[in-house]
């Protein structure tokens, strides 16, 4: 007989993605942060990761303003030439329009949008796709949605399931990232679950996102790496490559070297690159110039040359 | 009952903890007669840039304490040496001094501590001002601290000197990164575990120990570094200022090789909290 219960439903899940060796894993990605990475790939790696970056702002006081100046700063991070724009600016829906009139219509920064009632998802599902909707008739390239948690921890997977599906057709073009809301989900297994659901209903070339960056817990390298190996193994079992973005609590340039580090140990150098990896992330841009500077000049910077800590300290 | 000798591993006060170096390099210490003392933490810049980072997060907090809870927690910091002169005093004949000189030594950094501890909430009194103008504006100078200060300290009074030069600029609400002395690093070592308990919030003072030759040009060119209170040689002394005119920063050079006395009433001055404070002067429109 079918049990029929959110623990069983999700047993039967686990049985069939397989499930997460915790231990090994955090001790996988402890190894991570021994590594050393100077000089050349050092510059390499901090250059790479300011490509990487989705300039973030969500917040309730968000401005038309402060969006535009977010998008100079995502054209031109520093008054360095040689230093590349970023990937993406990632607002509200409502700040789509704004940021595509800062930009243009011919930028390489791409315009990325949280939408369906980001961060909780907890509205009706015609209102979060109408949302959705809205983002792309403004202007959003890429859509950052978050999966249907109550119905996950339910077990009712063919619920977050369509959902997910119904999200990819009111994209159309658009690139769609998935939220998974780690801190939510409690175990790397449902992580792991979590990640190969999302998988199986987006196309190649979509992302999955560990977090929303506004619950307690975000992107961790353990987390990172559940879901790296998800990614490899759902690209080894149907040849499909889906991105990986972590988002929220990756502040320094050395946290984001260890998570490259990540990528390049677990999927190579195929996702070394900003259409199969992102950090989403506002005040790491500024630690990577940081960086960058130091590299050039040799000598440790303050903060408060890189627009952030207006504080006199 | 055998009982093992529990000897004390010498750590650096940074942050608010007590760490070794990242490098984990040691270097030995050897009392006068060449005993072998202990391994002290020898410090790379890469430990300066992360006390940097930590006096840059204690700074802005320490900076808004009233003048008057400044002036109680460096008073709390005198009462806790006080009540350790006698290991204090050891530490310090550790390199050579009698133990009538240790003992002094430790007395006079503690009155230095209680003197600037007096001047905490009056220094603005005496370099604030209010300017004569010839429009309608009233006009007034305030002083603000600077920031991080760079501080590296001469090997003779090693704890006195230390003081002497840490005191003055927490005083006003700046934080200090200091480098004991290499010869006699044990004083700062002990000094740390007093600050722990002082209320001094952690990371106002970092005490680094190790090579003056491995840190100094990292002092130099560091740019969140303010300002350089040291005393050093001429070579020391060039790279410094050269340093310090590309990262813009105020240096304040005291010459290694003059003869100075630490002890005496004029080692200490509102001069020297006055050395790392900047001007802020304002022009307020008053009614025509």
């Amino acid at each position: 007989m079918l049990v029929r219960s959110p623990q069983a439903a999700l047993q039967r899940l686990f049985d069939e993605v397989g499930s997460v060796d915790q231990i090994g894993i955090d001790e996988r990605v402890a190894k991570y942060g021994t590594r050393s990475i100077k000089k050349a790939a050092k510059v390499w790696g901090l250059r790479t990761a300011v490509t990487m970056v989705d300039l973030t702002t969500l917040e309730g006081k968000d401005t038309p303003g402060k969006v535009a100046s977010l998008c100079q700063k995502a054209l031109r991070p520093d008054d360095d030439v040689s230093i590349p724009p970023v990937a993406a600016v990632c607002v509200y829906p409502s700040m789509v329009r704004h940021a595509r009139r800062a930009l243009g219509n011919n930028s390489s920064v791409r315009i990325a949008s949280v939408a369906t009632a980001f961060p909780s998802g907890q509205a009706p599902l015609k209102t979060r796709l109408a949302e959705v909707k809205a983002a792309v008739a403004d202007g959003a390239d890429e859509i950052d949605m978050v999966i249907n948690r109550g119905a996950f921890l339910a077990g009712e997977f063919g619920r977050v399931q369509d959902e997910i599906a119904a999200v990819v057709t009111a994209c159309g073009t658009a690139t769609l990232k998935v939220i998974l809301e780690v801190s939510e989900l409690e175990t790397y297994d449902s992580i792991r679950a979590a990640s190969f659901l999302a998988m199986r209903v987006i196309r190649p070339g979509d992302f999955i996102k560990t977090s929303t960056g506004k619950t307690s817990l975000n992107a961790t390298l353990g987390n990172n790496q559940v879901m790296l190996e998800a990614i490899r193994d759902f690209y080894l079992d149907t040849g499909v490559a889906i991105a990986m973005k972590p988002a929220g609590g990756i502040r320094s340039a050395k946290q984001a070297l260890t998570f490259l580090i990540a990528v390049k140990e677990t999927l190579g150098d195929a996702w070394l690159n900003n259409t199969r990896y992102r950090f989403g992330a506002s005040s790491l841009l500024n630690d990577l110039l940081r960086q960058l500077e130091k590299e050039k000049t040799g000598a440790y910077q303050a903060p408060y040359y890189f627009s952030e800590a207006a504080e006199s300290y | 009952m055998v009982r093992l000798p529990i000897t004390k591993t010498p750590k650096v006060y940074v942050g608010g903890a007590f760490i070794r170096s990242e490098s984990a390099r040691v270097f030995p210490l050897r009392d006068a007669a060449g005993e072998f003392f202990a391994n002290i933490p020898q410090c790379t810049r890469k430990d300066l840039r992360n006390a940097v980072e930590a006096a840059a997060k204690a700074g802005p907090g320490w900076a808004k304490r009233t003048a008057y809870n400044r002036g109680q927690i460096l008073y709390r910091l005198a009462e806790m040496i006080e009540a350790r002169a006698g290991e204090m005093a050891d530490a310090i004949a550790l390199g050579g001094a009698t133990p009538a000189a240790a003992a002094r030594e430790v007395a006079a950094a503690v009155d230095r501590l209680i003197y600037y501890a007096g001047w905490t909430d009056k220094y603005e009194q005496v370099l604030g001002n209010v300017n004569p103008v010839a429009a309608p504006f009233f006009n007034f100078t305030v002083t603000e601290p600077m920031g991080i200060i760079g501080v590296i300290t001469p090997d003779e009074a090693p704890l006195l000197a230390l003081i002497s030069l840490v005191a003055p600029a927490i005083t006003s609400g700046n934080t200090v990164v200091a480098l004991a002395s290499t010869r006699q690093p044990y004083p700062a070592i002990l000094l740390g575990e007093m600050l722990a308990t002082s209320d001094l919030p952690g990371g106002v003072v970092n005490l680094l120990t190790g090579f003056r030759a491995e840190m100094i040009p990292t002092f130099a060119t560091h740019t969140h570094l303010r300002a350089i209170s040291a005393v050093v040689n001429a070579a020391e002394r060039k790279a410094l200022a050269l340093g310090a005119a590309e990262s813009i920063k105020r240096t304040i050079m005291l010459k290694a090789e003059e003869k100075r006395d630490w002890f005496a009433t004029t080692a200490q001055s509102v001069d020297a909290i006055r050395d790392t404070l900047e001007y802020k002067t304002t022009w307020h429109p008053v009614g025509a």
